[in-house]
């Protein structure tokens, strides 16, 4: 994107408004490559949902909560403890009031997806590649599984 | 957090947590603890099995080895290394927890856990949900057909694999070939039109490795060699593992 080989933008979202949080990966953020992956992050989800259209959760980035897919929690057989577990990260979701949570980790989305099922959430769970190919224009109709009614038909391809 | 009083019958000595401190880089810091409580005020898992990091990582220090060892909690901690990072002393209390989950017996760690580990190892597809080099290979090149002919301007579109010298190696979570494959279509026209040179490999496709969740470093090692050297077998620069 910085080297202007991915062209895209917000401007499917500029009167559509719809607000989008980002779920920073324990994995990825704070035991990996630390805050500067977590700027990357924003500088993405910013530029394809538009910079008034995103909320940070807090606490972020480094000092995040972790959703409590990690570490094998999913598989483990205990969803009680990983649903307990996983409240703080659906009440951080529930203050930004986004409408949707980017996650760029698979357990992430796992757990995130389930804990709104669970809580009876308002918000749904989303890859960046899904997000990013809305904006271009060319995310397919079985590409759509994890959107919402308010975008499943926004900007069709082919259209 | 913490309500029961534990009583210490005897003079006990740790050697677990000793053991442990052996081998962790400055002994995980294990003996530097302040009780200031940092780690567990802001852990997800405080409450649960009536524990939390403070007491664990207490425990551990007063030599209640088997409480420490038999605590279920070991596998209620992400590991997420929260309270490492807010830690005044950075104590490494997920490598503590790592190192209980190392020494339950395979037989008593959590089976689905385990199974996605030792399954692994069924192919040398590293597909912790057994999918073989074949099914790969038949469910990418299904599904790309299927959008190149949909979709016109991806007619040209690749999903390379095994393609020798490519500049990126591209590993795949087992859970969209198996259970969504569509969802591996975004990325795919991403990299299309940035014109960039990537492939899947057949051998080491799958980018999940379970044994890390176990604590089996053995077959920890053995998951990740075995994907290292299909990136290697293939000439390619760099390796982009999506997990
Ligand atoms: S934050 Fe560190 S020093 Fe404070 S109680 Fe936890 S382990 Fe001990
Ligand atoms: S690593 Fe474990 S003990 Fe530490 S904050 Fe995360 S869940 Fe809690």
């Amino acid at each position: 994107m910085r080297e202007g080989k991915l062209k895209v933008n917000s401007d499917w979202n500029r009167d559509l408004k719809v607000k989008f949080t980002v779920q920073d990966p324990c994995q990825l953020v704070r035991k990996s490559l630390g805050d500067p992956i977590a700027e990357d992050l924003r500088f993405i989800v910013k530029t394809i949902v538009g910079e008034e259209n995103f909320v940070d959760m807090a606490p972020n980035r480094s000092n995040n909560f972790c959703c409590g897919g990690g570490g094998g929690f999913l598989q483990s057989g205990l969803p009680e403890a990983r649903r307990y577990y996983g409240r703080l990260k659906f009440e951080q979701i529930k203050a930004t009031d986004a409408d949707y949570c980017i996650t760029p980790c698979h357990n992430c989305h796992s757990q995130i997806h389930d804990l709104k099922e669970y809580n009876q959430g308002k918000y749904e769970t989303v890859h960046i590649w899904t997000i990013m190919c809305l904006a271009m224009g060319i995310l397919g109709e079985n590409e759509r599984t994890y959107l919402g009614p308010d975008l499943v038909d926004v900007n069709p391809y082919p259209s | 957090m913490a309500s029961e009083v534990i009583e210490i019958k005897k003079q006990a000595k740790s050697t677990f947590k000793e053991e442990v401190m052996k081998i962790l880089p400055e002994g995980g810091n294990l003996n530097l603890c302040l009780t200031c409580g940092l780690c567990s005020s802001g852990c997800p898992a405080t409450g649960l099995e009536d524990m939390d990091p403070r007491k664990f990582l207490r425990m551990a220090s007063l030599g209640l080895d088997e409480e420490v060892l038999n605590s279920n909690w070991a596998w209620m901690c992400t590991m997420c290394q929260r309270c490492l990072i807010a830690c005044p002393m950075k104590i490494d209390i997920p490598a503590l927890v790592f190192n209980v989950r190392n020494r339950w017996p395979k037989e008593t760690q959590p089976k689905n856990i385990r199974g996605s580990c030792d399954m692994a190892f069924k192919n040398e597809t590293c597909s912790a949900m057994g999918a073989s080099e074949e099914d790969f290979k038949f469910v990418v090149e299904d599904v790309l057909e299927e959008y190149q002919e949909a979709q016109l301007e991806f007619a040209e579109m690749q999903a390379p694999i095994d393609k020798q010298g490519a500049e990126f190696f591209l590993n795949q979570n087992s859970r969209e070939p198996v259970t969504e494959p569509d969802e591996m279509v975004p990325l795919w026209k991403i990299l299309d039109i940035v014109g960039a040179d990537w492939t899947y490999g057949s051998k080491g496709w799958a980018a999940e490795n379970y044994c890390l969740f176990v604590a089996d470093n053995e077959m920890w090692e053995k998951n990740v060699r075995l994907k290292a050297k299909a990136v290697d077998d293939l000439g390619c620069k760099v390796w982009l593992n999506t997990e």
